[in-house]
């Protein structure tokens, strides 16, 4: 199929631009665009629930910032800590607090899933942002980066920015890949059946509510991976990190690039976070000049921004035949 | 019977006050067609709703096969083996024919938490589905999205996916609402071909075909059982006359 040739070609070509930009690239930009790739595998978790599954999370940012708060709790003061304990940890967490929330909230569904989701992630927020242990409102360091030795060899080295870079640029591929498969599998047709019609799923034969259990946790686990890279890139946490205003950045991203396509949150990711910098740098009212781009997006581009590049796509083929 | 496979006993739904469906007893049995029949209001979907366990019972009791499944989930009942189609057209209008087929024979997977290989590449799930669509007669339209379908073509549709999850009952709410005539007599000749290996449980409006397929037929008005029996018996029945049909109806059917 021409479409899905185009959008490898298009993948293909971005993977290697983020692959060579480093050799030219300041450090600067190298440090924003790790910044955008994070927030690209937080963005795709959540698309998995919204844009495959059809539930709307307004609470995403629990994950994400529950795993950034595991690996600074863990991290020493004076040294490293290994990122073979303290990831699968912070995963681990992120995993385990998806399945009991998504245990409660999974009764619901539309916009009572939506307020339900909301309320939880401000429990959590506000538990942490009133607990000394946590650091309070303040938030917590993360002295220095996770170490990646293992029995004395060092396969690369977080706290090299470059490093950093190219693990985190590994880790978006292999989400969005893994994601992919998922998404073709059983579940991913079981998880897609749902989105469209849980009623006709239920007589058919599935337990709709397992299904979507199981798809709340990877999403959670995902943003937990982004969550952690996060507090390890800037080395500091707060409570504002699992705010609904964080979850609600991530839906803004899944909108912006086009939810249900895995690939547009990526680009929303892109685009808004480099947006943001152009806009800063233009007005200081650039918050208001952002909230205005995204509602024309939402308006005049109801299949975000990877909908608009499928029609221009299909475009020039129409104009080539 | 040896070969009954659903009873009720009598088993009733009530809304608030209203008794949707008060003691109904019926026997269903292979190779046999029940139909349901009664005027708006009467109380079948309602009746098919709890066999299917969309709804659960108020009172009485449900026995499947010698177990008793009264309040059952909608999906244990299906994988049990009870398959239902539905009065208003309940498809997957984005997907093809195919993947809607595809989808409920999946179904019978013992689980679909598998995660890695493709969903297409399952050959037993492909076979039965490509099974059920030729059964239904939409092997020609296997690659049309459903959205794209005739009516009576979507009718099939719920009908093939259906009998791909492999249902020893079948409980079908109106198969033949709002079909053409040609249609229609497609759809009875699909039923009639079901029926010997299939329980059949047959809600329909459309007399001539209730009297063409069913060997019993129940006859329901304001929630209750009136009569039930043959055709013959019914079309005979004074009480069916006067109560509900007392019209030319049943008279040529």
């Amino acid at each position: 199929m021409p479409a899905s040739r185009a959008l490898t070609i298009a993948l293909f070509v971005g993977l290697v631009a983020l692959a060579l930009f480093p050799l030219f690239g300041d450090k600067y930009y190298i440090q924003l665009l790790t910044k955008i790739m994070i927030m690209a595998i937080f963005a795709m978790s959540l698309d998995l629930l919204v844009g495959y599954t059809g539930l709307v999370s307004l609470g995403h940012a629990a994950f994400f910032g529950l795993a950034g708060y595991v690996l600074a709790m863990m991290a020493p003061q004076d040294a490293a800590a290994s990122l073979w304990i303290t990831l699968p940890a912070a995963l681990g967490g992120a995993a385990l607090a998806a399945l009991i929330i998504g245990f409660l909230v999974l009764r619901t569904s539309g916009i009572y899933f939506i307020m339900v989701t909301l309320a939880f992630a401000q429990m959590l927020f506000f538990f942490i942002h009133d607990s000394k242990y946590f650091g309070g409102s303040d938030g917590a360091y993360v002295y220095f980066r996770p170490t990646a030795a293992l029995t004395g060899v060092q396969l690369f080295d977080l706290e090299n920015f470059n490093h950093f870079y190219y693990v985190v640029l590994a880790l978006m591929a292999g989400v969005y890949v893994l994601l992919q498969v998922i998404l073709r599998s059983p579940f991913g047709a079981v998880i897609v059946g749902i989105r469209t019609n849980e009623h006709r799923m239920r007589s058919l034969g599935y337990p709709t509510f397992r299904y979507k259990l199981v798809c709340f946790v990877i999403g959670g686990t995902v943003a937990g991976l982004a969550g952690y890279f996060n507090a390890a890139q800037f080395g500091f946490v707060n409570p504002e990190l699992l705010s609904w205003h964080q979850s609600g950045i991530a839906l803004m991203m899944v909108l912006l690039g086009g939810m249900g396509t895995l690939f547009g949150p990526v680009l929303g990711a892109f685009a808004m976070i480099l947006l943001e910098q152009l806009f800063q740098g233009l007005t200081e009212h650039w918050l208001l000049v952002m909230g205005g781009f995204i509602i024309a997006v939402v308006l005049f581009l109801p299949h975000g921004l990877y909908g608009l590049a499928a029609q221009l796509g299909r475009k020039r083929e129409a104009e080539n035949d | 019977m040896t070969d009954t496979v659903l009873q009720t006993h009598e088993l009733s739904k009530r809304f608030g006050g209203l008794a949707a469906v008060s003691n109904v007893s019926l026997e269903l049995n292979v190779g046999r067609i029940h139909a349901v029949i009664g005027p708006n209001g009467a109380g079948k979907s309602t009746l098919i709703n709890m066999l299917s366990g969309d709804l659960s019972p108020t009172s009485g009791r449900i026995v499947y096969r010698g177990g008793e499944i009264t309040g059952f989930s909608a999906d244990r009942i299906s994988r049990l083996g009870i398959g239902r189609s539905y009065q208003k057209t309940n498809i997957f209008l984005g997907f093809t024919a195919y993947e809607n087929c595809r989808l409920a024979a999946q179904s019978r997977l013992p689980s679909s938490m598998r995660f890695f290989r493709r969903a297409t590449t399952y050959h037993r799930v492909r076979d039965a589905a490509e099974k059920a669509l030729a059964q239904a007669g939409l092997e020609n339209r296997a690659g049309t999205l459903a959205s794209a379908l005739s009516h009576g073509e979507q009718r099939q549709l719920e009908i093939a996916m259906c009998l791909a999850t492999s249902p020893k009952l079948l409980l079908l709410d109106e198969p033949l609402a709002g079909m053409g005539a040609e249609e229609s007599a497609r759809m009875v000749e699909l039923l009639k071909s079901l029926a010997a290996g299939h329980a059949m449980l047959l809600v329909e409006h459309d007399m001539d075909a209730v009297f063409t397929l069913a060997e019993v037929l129940t006859v329901m008005v304001n929630g209750c059982v009136l009569e039930s029996g043959t055709p013959e018996q019914i079309r005979a029945s004074p009480a069916v006359r006067e109560a509900y049909l007392g019209t030319e109806d049943l008279a040529h059917g």
